[in-house]
């Protein structure tokens, strides 16, 4: 059977009027005060926004054509692309929604058997206490310990398995890695489901108030300058609707301006704290948007810098101008946790998808341009070379079974 | 032809429509039906039952749960896919469009999947209908109620007939461009205000 290409099917919509899905999450912010604040009618366009309740809905109804664009994770443009687990569909990524923004948690239980976890936000120090814990478990004959993400192909997902596999435990073999709808996660620690979670603001910081969870680190740590959030959309419809296109990144671009300067953080944090929109109380979207975490419950709040950006200049240039390179990053973290073994196919598809000529159309080539990328422990990914990094992570190529 | 050998598991928080699918299967010969109306370890729940096919409502955040089982993992015994053939996305689309979505083993017969992946969205859509009628049924009464308030107040306070009062509030509603429901819902609201 020949793998062809799903069609879109939804009807186009008006001239200017386009419709996007997201999901209850602070990073949804751009599209949110694009829509509410202006900057989306300044360009001559009318956003309607539907909220959905899982990944896998944004990505099926954007790849039918329900929506023309949409919130989603950063590496699920690439498996679009791939057809992993779908049908096959030419989903590109012209814009960077955030960077940051996740935590890992662990459960208060597990918090007070690991002891000593380190300073707050230290990935070693951390990974070795968790790894400690893992050979306790296996050596007393216990059950392995589950961490839970929200999506295969997510930031989340290969996060917790870059922290885990730097202090030596194996994400495939030492514990058990799950996913649970960011909605259910302080249910599934409170049951004992899950011992930890890697998830994006606000879920942790609602685990912390809850008295369940302990906030360990913020993903910002491990991962400084990567996306985590893009606009996804299909690139037959950015071809069809260029003009469009390219008004929306540029009313999502000074969104995103607006949405990243201080002053406006306390109505940020009332936009996005409405029932339609994310629907939890604004001081727990504040902690997101200033980087103030509070780490456990009833405890001093502990500032992150750069925990949750939407703009600016990052280590590599602005922060929604997707790259390459970005793209090149997720396919690596793909190939290394063999969610697919065709390097080839990935790469290709990770440059299509992250391509930044859109973006540069819209908004401006920026003056300074890089193809590297840097995150806690290995050394610097280099997107002209994709494969020097992951030769240094043990990776193989394709795993034989 | 029965699919006897087949086990169908439906997930759906809403016991009504479940119920309504699962009739349906059933009725289809196909007697293996099992349903989840909870979420709670839906892994384990799902590696214990072992279905061939999983029908989950769309509303469920639930689906990226199961989107994990297209993964290589533990948690299930054999290979997932959504569907089974990549070409059909006309199918995918009544899916999605109905409010479903199926995971299906890998190896399954097309045949197979479609006749009751066909089955699900005529039922799920039959059931949006009779959601939708009951809520029309519901309003209509609401309406028919508005109307009889908005009649008996104009009768008292102008002294005039039912049928005077109804015949006032139609030309009104017309006049005004505007349903009759809408014109009764101010005469008592303004009524409500004047005391």
């Amino acid at each position: 059977m020949t793998k062809t290409t799903a069609a879109p099917i939804g009807s186009e919509r008006g001239e200017g009027r386009l419709r996007l899905g997201f999901m209850p999450l602070v990073d949804c912010a751009p599209l949110v005060v694009a829509r509410d604040l202006g900057f989306a009618a300044e360009e001559g366009l009318d956003l309607e926004l539907v909220r959905e309740t899982s990944w896998a809905n944004i990505r099926d109804r954007l790849v039918l054509g329900h929506f023309d664009a949409a919130h989603m994770l950063a590496p699920m443009p690439i498996a679009a692309r791939l057809g992993l687990g779908h049908l096959q569909a030419p989903v590109i990524a012209p814009f960077v929604l955030d960077q940051g923004g996740n935590s890992i948690a662990v459960t208060t239980a597990l918090w007070r058997e690991g002891g000593d976890w380190g300073g707050f936000g230290d990935p070693l120090a951390s990974g070795r206490t968790l790894a400690r814990l893992v050979a306790e478990r296996a050596q007393a004959g216990r059950e392995q310990l589950t961490f839970a993400s929200v999506h295969p192909f997510s930031c989340h997902h290969h996060q917790l398995r870059h922290w885990m596999a730097a202090a030596g435990v194996d994400p495939d073999t030492d514990v058990r890695l799950t996913v649970v709808p960011p909605p259910h996660m302080v249910a599934a620690m409170e049951a004992g489901e899950v011992d930890g979670i890697c998830v994006g603001a606000p879920w942790t910081s609602r685990a912390v108030d809850s008295g369940v969870g302990h906030i360990v680190l913020p993903t910002a740590v491990l991962w400084p300058s990567t996306p985590e959030k893009v606009l996804g959309l299909r690139a037959d419809l950015a071809e069809r609707r260029g003009d469009e296109i390219e008004a929306l990144l540029r009313s999502l671009d000074r969104a995103a301006a607006w949405s990243e300067a201080p002053e406006n953080r306390e109505r940020l944090a009332e936009l996005l704290a409405r029932d339609e929109i994310v629907g939890v109380p604004a001081a727990i979207v504040m902690r997101s948007l200033t980087g103030r975490l509070q780490i456990e419950r009833g405890g001093a709040p502990v500032s992150v810098p750069g925990f949750l950006r939407f703009h600016g200049e990052g280590v590599n240039g602005p922060i929604t101008r997707p790259r390459p390179t970005d793209g090149l990053w997720f396919a690596a973290q793909m190939l290394r946790w063999h969610q697919t073994d065709d390097a080839e196919a990935a790469f290709a598809a990770a440059r299509e998808a992250f391509a930044s000529d859109r973006w540069d159309r819209a908004i401006g080539r920026p003056s300074r341009v890089d193809d590297t990328l840097r995150t806690f422990d290995g050394p610097l990914f280099d997107g002209g070379d994709p494969e020097k990094w992951l030769r240094t992570e043990g990776w193989t190529g394709a795993r034989h079974v | 032809m029965a699919d006897t050998s087949l086990t169908i598991l439906v997930i759906d928080e809403n016991p009504t429509r479940a119920t309504i699918l699962e009739d349906g299967l059933r009725e289809a010969g196909l007697v293996d039906v099992v349903r989840l109306d909870t979420t709670h370890e839906l892994l384990k729940r799902i590696f214990e039952i072992d279905p061939d096919v999983i029908l989950i409502d769309l509303a469920s955040p639930s689906r990226d749960v199961l989107e994990q089982m297209f993964q290589v993992s533990r948690t299930v015994k054999r290979p997932v896919a959504m569907f089974v053939d990549q070409s059909d996305s006309a199918m995918i689309e009544s899916a999605v469009d109905a409010g479903v979505s199926a995971y299906i083993v890998d190896g399954l017969r097309k045949e197979r999947v479609k006749s009751i992946l066909d089955m699900t969205v005529s039922r799920f859509n039959a059931f949006d209908r009779l959601t939708r009628e009951l809520q029309q049924a519901r309003d209509e009464l609401a309406d028919r109620k508005l109307v009889e308030r908005a009649k008996g107040i104009l009768m008292k306070s102008r002294g005039i007939s039912e049928e005077e009062a109804y015949g006032m509030l139609r030309r009104t509603a017309m006049n005004e461009k505007v349903k009759l429901a809408d014109i009764a819902r101010s005469v008592v609201t303004a009524a409500q205000l004047l005391g």
